[in-house]
């Protein structure tokens, strides 16, 4: 593989690009533009989804397409969860991660999963 | 291709409908399968603002805009699966979304699932790369089948799903089991309609799976641990692997079951059934409730002065 993986669980990133392609080509049509410049997507830090995996398919998947050579703005969003023996939401590193408070693994993600197409700059 | 698992999503066929996917699926604009469903873009909500003050440009360049997509990277699929859920709804079906690793036991559980489940109307989508090995084995239970090949797609999404729906002549009040490609990473995050995504995990894996592959365990409401019988000859520790489940989602129902020697199998076709009866009492009380409206207004319009 060309990047170093850190997490235990790929998400097939070229799929999602490919979402995010059908997004952009969905806004040409409505929004009339012929070109992106830039695209920013929140993806959640508990989302599975590897930054450096979705920009290697992003330039992959919009080669030829109305977003070919668009710069892709990767804004993490930070992972969330409540545990269920502090009643309270913490910060959570990964989906099975335990709880920063108190050791447990009684938690629920509450945030942290997006996968989202934020805005475009185009012309 | 995709560089974690090698998947795309060229080549998909679905049995008996291949001639006519291919001239009507793709379009002038490189979009596939747009035409089927086009209220799938319904929820979308788009604002542009136009940042440039367009004059300020020389001729021939057009300005520079922002447009606020807001949009969940899986919006499309979600949208076919919410319709697919809505039909299965409708008719008061059961659907599972069965997801495992290659090799778990899914095509022979089921195939034992139907024979117990006796004159149970049941219904499979298969989902493989290729061949049609799997429908095949469905259909020699006497169930209807229908294969999906996905080329070199690693998972079934809901538009493929639909289309398979249609295909099948689908009972109401029925159960339809939908068994995905094995992979236990992509499939977690496409939802296709199901009431219930069920994972099954065999003890000839590893107890570690539950967190190395934490986003199909958190996306399933129940896990099956197969194949129990050969507990004896392995090395495997239940309790650990079923901690580990729990661990990545507290809520995860687990039946220990095997299909060849029958173990557990009464737990799982009652889960079969509740679900079963939940979906058909849910279309009946909407139905009931539509015919009591009926009701109502008629009598309004007969007390109504002439």
């Amino acid at each position: 593989m060309l990047f170093e993986s850190s997490k235990l669980s790929p998400m097939h990133e070229m799929s999602l690009a490919e979402g995010v392609l059908q997004l952009i080509e969905d806004a040409a049509r409505k929004e009339k533009f012929s070109s992106v410049k830039a695209v920013w997507l929140e993806i959640g830090q508990l989302s599975g989804v590897e930054p450096q995996a979705m920009a290697f398919c992003f330039d992959a998947v919009t080669r030829d397409s109305v977003a070919a050579g668009a710069r892709l703005e990767i804004i993490a969003l930070p992972g969330t969860g409540w545990c269920m023996a502090c009643e309270k939401t913490v910060p959570m590193t990964e989906v099975f991660g335990e709880c920063p408070q108190c050791g447990g693994y009684q938690m629920q993600v509450t945030g942290g999963t997006e996968m989202r197409v934020k805005e475009l700059e185009v012309e | 291709m995709c560089v974690t698992c090698g998947c795309g999503s060229e080549e998909v066929k679905i049995e008996g409908e291949a001639a006519h996917r291919e001239h009507d699926h793709v379009h002038a604009d490189g979009t596939h399968h747009s035409h089927a469903h086009d209220h799938a873009d319904d929820a979308a909500h788009r604002h542009s603002h136009d940042e440039a003050p367009a004059h300020s440009h020389a001729a021939g360049v057009s300005p520079k805009r922002m447009v606020q997509i807001e949009q969940d990277i899986l919006a499309k699929n979600n949208a076919y699966a919410q319709a697919n859920r809505q039909r299965l709804a409708e008719r008061g079906i059961f659907a599972l979304n069965l997801v495992s690793s290659p090799g778990s036991g899914k095509t022979t559980l089921l195939c034992k699932t139907i024979a117990l489940l006796g004159q149970q109307p049941v219904a499979v989508i298969e989902g493989d790369q290729q061949t049609s090995q799997d429908a095949d084995r469905i259909r020699a239970t006497g169930a209807q089948a229908i294969q999906i090949n996905t080329g070199k797609g690693c998972h079934l999404d809901a538009h493929m799903v639909g289309h398979a729906m249609a295909q099948l002549s689908l009972a109401d009040a029925s159960l339809l089991m939908i068994e995905n490609v094995g992979n236990l990473v992509c499939p977690a995050a496409f939802d296709l309609g199901e009431a219930h995504k069920v994972v099954i995990l065999s003890v000839t894996e590893g107890e570690d799976k539950p967190i190395k592959y934490p986003d199909m365990f958190r996306a399933a409401s129940l896990m099956l641990l197969n194949k129990i019988d050969l507990l004896p000859h392995l090395q495997y520790d239940v309790q650990e692997a079923i901690g580990f489940a729990r661990r990545v989602n507290p809520n995860i129902r687990v039946i220990q079951l095997s299909a060849t020697s029958g173990a557990g199998m009464d737990e799982w076709l009652a889960f079969l059934r509740d679900g079963m009866n939940q979906a058909s009492a849910a279309k009946q009380e909407s139905v009931d409730s539509l015919k009591a409206r009926i009701a109502q207004l008629e009598t309004q319009l007969q007390r109504a002065p002439r």
